[in-house]
């Protein structure tokens, strides 16, 4: 703070108490890239990000080496999952919500929410408990295990929440007989997976109005809802022209260039700095989202923010396809207001260890930069996000 | 999710609709009003074959076809309907058609008149079975076409007569006459039923301005209610062309207005809150002195502007009602000692007056018997209005207060008859207790634990004036061991930062104080802005201590989010737009002087100078997009969802 006011020599004093903590607190993330390969610093990546790189392919050399650690940590995790779930002696079986998850996780068409849901299902499906509330509690702990497995991926927490919610929610609960409750509940699951599995087509039906003939569409990151909606647009025969940032430092932008590629989309690959550049020539900006918050912002991947401001600079509509189930009960007021998701950066030559490295891999874009999301919902604008949560959650 | 938006779907086409729609009706009920006084006047009745059978619900006056005439554009809708108007001499639609398309005789029409409700609802059904159909309608022409034909109708009765002879002759003048004696109530008494709230605005400026013109001291009163009328959504150009057409015989609507007005006013109490009394209504002001308890002498020299707003000379008032302690026999002791702290100051703070106002009551139920020969819920809820009332003579209710006696109100009415007077008061005094600690005292608690999440170490929190959920809030998280920094800004007159300021400095936390005139200057080193409200209207707007609005604007410059705490009970459907067409007005006195400096006194004799008044305000609106967050006991909203809350919670869980 270059001012000089009145409390300046207050701040002085407080920072001096507080900057030594904060040290402590920053020197295990300050060394940067040369130290991203060593251990310790693995559990710092966002478990998120590493499943995304794992279904979209994108294979970098350190990535390799995080992936092996995080293998041996997953492994480590499912077997004190499989402890946990033996003490409570509800299952016997020793059955893990963590391995169905990564069961239906591999499937790499299907999102990480979706395939929580299926596992949360499967959890009612071979449940032993006798009553509602053994049923209730087993779920509930399954979701919490869920979701303390992956506490950076807004989508999953959201998910879970939301399958919590949906399941639970019912008069169902009210049957005399436990075993016509649980079919009900087990019939309504599967119902909500399907939802969910199905959400993806129904958004990108939706959002085929907006995109027009000759247009030309901004893409940022490699969202597979995006994918959905271009490849609707390509299939309906419409003819636009798509400009598909780099995406760095996971290179999302090539592979989905790549894909665009296949479906004969004309496709031009910019580096993330020329958005502005080339923001004249685009008709609207389409994005994803990690997570819809209750303002009516997105939380997305790094740069959604800095295209968003650019675009609204120049009057672009910007333009978000997302899932109902990534609809989270967040709020957060600026960019550091968040849990960090922090992902390894690849500069391609060794990083002096003085010189810091922000890894955070996403950013806030507040609702004011946003025209409208395209949901399974419908198509709402940003203020109507809020309503759509409390109506869920309250 | 399917199975949630199901029953959402259903809810849809009462949750959406916009604009002068009644509570209750189907949304295409708007359109039955244009069409059927235009079908009866002159112009039209040529084209429409029964264009001048009588309409026994709304005649229209000679004047309402000029003015019909002079909206020229809006009135086309009529066109379209008049086939359907003649196909409908052959095929009934609804079950009053008969009476409206057959020459009536004079014994079915008092019939009709005698069942008011009962007719008016079932014209209105036949005639949407019979305007929907002719479709192809804009509906906002017809919306603001609507509007003044009803604003019309309490004058139109006294000119019916001689416009009905002209056209109908000998027939309908018997029915016409019955209708006069029996219809003047009745007519209007319907109407009323489907006027909104906009409507009734209008009504009452035309009745007004119709007034001001009477008295001939044309220049002040209509100028006044005309900039009233910007604030009630309905275009006051409107109301402005109806006025003048009122003064052509407006001694006639002026005594007519006596008698109608009284059922309006009466309709009025059942669904909608009472309209604020307007202080520079100079008859009602009469009318309510006469009524009042406390003699209240009004100060001069006020602000233009804010003429509407009651004010009085300060210090007048507080002998005069210690003096009164005695002769006020339907006052509880209670209720009157509240009243007074209010008159006196010594009670300031929304949730802190209304927690006083509400224990109040509790003791006043506590000592309240039913007299022989009353019900309980009947007089016990006078006995409340009545309190309410003194209440408001002492300071006018803030809207959290209103809420709550809204609440008490429907408690007492939802009593069951069965129950004995000492069940019913051991129920009452329960239902109150909980209010006070669900809606006030845990709703703090939970705000609290929200807003707590969002302070990080090493902030610097700014504060404006002494909110109660603020102070908890600072105080929670200083114990929860966060490192920050408090910067209270105050303002005079009141100075109420500085007792906040004392608390959080007793408790160890370090603060910064200022007065507001440094704001802009401190801003630049806050990280987020925490504001108190008074109240949050459902369109965003922060209805706050006055100041509130410039430190959130300041701090939206300086992008610093503003984060208000607001506890949902004082949430309220209004919308209002700017601070001037409701508001309070302090002591002028207070910012004329300053304590303790005798040299800069030189307005000591404002009052007696002509040319200078002073405004003290007491609040102001903040428009929502200078807040980022509202944080209520339902979690952190956005402030576009405040209708949300109060459109899904209130109903069931504030007002039952």
């Amino acid at each position: 703070m270059w001012y000089r006011s009145a409390s300046f020599i207050l701040d002085q004093q407080q920072n001096d108490g507080v900057a030594k903590p904060e040290s402590r607190l920053l020197s295990p993330t300050a060394p940067p890239l040369s130290m991203a390969e060593t251990p310790q610093q693995i559990p710092k990546i966002s478990a998120y990000y590493q499943t995304r790189a794992a279904h979209h392919g994108v294979v970098t050399s350190d990535w390799l080496a995080q992936a092996q650690a995080a293998v041996g940590r997953q492994a480590d995790e499912a077997v004190s999952d499989d402890s946990l779930s033996l003490k409570s002696g509800e299952s016997p079986k020793a059955f893990s919500v963590i391995d169905e998850f990564n069961n239906w996780r591999k499937q790499p068409e299907l999102a990480e929410a979706v395939a929580a849901i299926r596992a949360l299902a499967s959890v009612i499906r071979s449940s032993e408990a006798n009553t509602m509330m053994e049923l209730e509690i087993e779920l509930k702990k399954a979701s919490d295990s869920l979701k303390s497995w992956d506490t950076t991926s807004i989508s999953l927490t959201a998910g879970c929440d939301l399958f919590m919610r949906y399941v639970t929610r019912t008069s169902a609960l009210e049957y005399e007989d436990f075993n016509s409750a649980k079919s009900r509940l087990l019939e309504r699951a599967e119902k909500f997976g399907e939802i969910s599995y199905k959400a993806r087509r129904i958004i990108a039906m939706l959002s085929q109005d907006f995109i027009f003939d000759g247009c030309t569409i901004l893409v940022h990151g490699f969202s597979r809802v995006v994918l959905e909606v271009l490849r609707t647009a390509a299939q309906n025969r419409k003819l636009f022209r798509i400009f598909c940032t780099e995406g760095r430092p996971d290179r999302t932008g090539l592979r989905l260039s790549n894909e665009l590629a296949k479906l004969d989309v004309p496709v031009k690959l910019l580096i993330d700095s020329a958005v502005a550049y080339s923001m004249d020539e685009v008709d609207m900006v389409f994005v994803g989202a990690d997570g819809v918050v209750e303002s009516g912002g997105i939380i997305n991947m790094m740069g959604t923010y800095q295209i968003a401001l650019v675009a609204k600079s120049m009057s672009k509509p910007v333009y978000v396809a997302a899932e109902s189930y990534k609809f989270a009960r967040l709020y957060p007021l600026d960019q550091k207001d968040m849990v960090p998701a922090l992902r390894p950066i690849d500069f391609g030559v060794p990083i002096p260890s003085k010189v810091e490295v922000e890894t955070s891999a996403r950013d806030y874009t507040p609702p004011q930069y946003l025209t409208l999301l395209f949901t399974d919902l419908g198509v709402l604008t940003p203020s109507v996000v809020s309503d759509e949560l409390i109506q869920l959650y309250l | 999710m399917e199975a949630r938006r199901v029953p959402r779907a259903v809810s849809d086409p009462k949750v959406r609709q916009v604009g002068f729609f009644a509570p209750g009706a189907p949304p295409d009920r708007s359109q039955s009003g244009p069409p059927h006084p235009a079908s009866s006047s002159p112009p039209v009745s040529d084209i429409s074959p029964s264009g001048n059978s009588l309409s026994p619900v709304m005649i229209p006056p000679p004047r309402h076809l000029s003015a019909d005439l002079a909206r020229g554009p809006h009135f086309s809708p009529a066109a379209p309907l008049s086939p359907m108007r003649a196909a409908r001499d052959s095929i009934p639609v609804g079950s009053y058609n008969p009476s409206e398309f057959v020459a009536p005789t004079a014994s079915e029409f008092t019939d009709d008149a005698l069942s008011p409700n009962w007719t008016a609802r079932r014209s209105n059904s036949g005639k949407f079975a019979s305007s929907l159909p002719a479709g192809g309608f804009d509906m906002s022409s017809l919306k603001q076409n609507n509007f003044p034909a009803s604003s019309l109708t309490t004058v139109s009765i006294v000119n019916m007569p001689p416009g009905i002879t002209e056209k109908d002759g000998g027939a309908g003048v018997e029915v016409q006459k019955e209708r006069s004696k029996t219809g003047s109530k009745a007519s209007s008494k319907p109407l009323k039923e489907q006027t909104t709230k906009a409507e009734r605005r209008a009504i009452q400026e035309a009745q007004r301005a119709a007034k001001a013109a009477t008295k001939g001291d044309g220049s002040k009163t209509p100028a006044a209610s005309s900039g009233l009328g910007s604030s009630a959504n309905a275009n006051p150009g409107k109301a402005a062309k109806a006025s003048p057409q009122k003064k052509d015989n407006s001694p006639v609507a002026a005594s007519e207005k006596r008698g109608s007005d009284r059922p309006q006013d009466k309709d009025r109490k059942k669904d909608v809150p009472h309209p604020r009394m307007q202080f520079d209504d100079k008859s009602r002001v009469e009318k309510a002195k006469k009524r009042s308890v406390v003699k209240q002498t009004e100060a001069k020299n006020r602000v233009e502007l804010f003429r509407h707003l009651p004010q009085y000379e300060h210090g007048t008032r507080l002998p005069e009602l210690e003096s009164k302690l005695f002769q006020l026999d339907p006052v509880h002791p209670a209720v009157y000692k509240v009243g007074l702290r209010y008159l006196a100051g010594d009670i300031s703070g929304g949730n802190a007056r209304c927690i006083a106002m509400l224990q109040a009551f509790q003791e006043s139920i506590k000592d309240y018997s039913t007299p022989p020969e009353k019900a309980l819920i009947r007089d016990l809820t006078s006995k409340i209005n009545s309190y309410v009332s003194f209440l408001i003579e002492c300071r006018p209710l803030s809207i959290s207060m209103g809420n709550a006696i809204r609440f008490l109100k429907s408690k007492i009415a939802k009593l069951p008859l069965a129950l004995s007077e000492s069940e019913a008061k051991a129920i009452l005094l329960s239902d109150i207790d909980r209010f006070i600690n669900e809606k006030i005292i845990l709703a703090d608690k939970v705000i609290v634990r929200h807003a707590v999440t969002k302070i990080r170490d090493g902030d610097v929190l700014l504060t404006y004036g002494s909110s109660s959920a603020v102070e908890l809030l600072l105080i929670h998280a200083h114990e929860l061991g966060k490192n920050f920094r408090v910067v209270v800004v105050d303002s005079r007159p009141k100075l109420e930062g500085k007792l906040l300021l004392r608390r959080l400095v007793g408790k160890g936390i370090s603060c910064t104080y200022t007065h507001i005139n440094a704001v802009s200057y401190i801003m630049h080193e806050v990280t987020r802005v925490f504001l108190g409200a008074s109240s949050v209207l459902s369109n965003g707007t922060v209805y706050s201590r006055v100041g509130t609005a410039c430190v959130a604007m300041v701090a939206h410059q300086f992008r610093v989010p503003v984060l208000i705490c607001c506890e949902a009970y004082k949430f309220h459907e209004r919308v209002q737009l700017d601070s001037i067409c409701s508001n309070e007005l302090g002591d002028p006195d207070m910012i004329a002087k300053v304590p303790g400096r005798k040299e800069i006194d030189s307005l000591d004799d404002w009052a007696n100078s002509d040319n200078l008044q002073l405004l003290n305000l007491i609040y102001d609106a903040t428009p929502s997009d200078y807040v980022s967050m509202i944080i209520t006991d339902y979690g952190m909203i956005p402030p576009t969802s405040v209708p949300v809350i109060v459109r899904e919670y209130r109903r069931e869980h504030l007002w039952t």
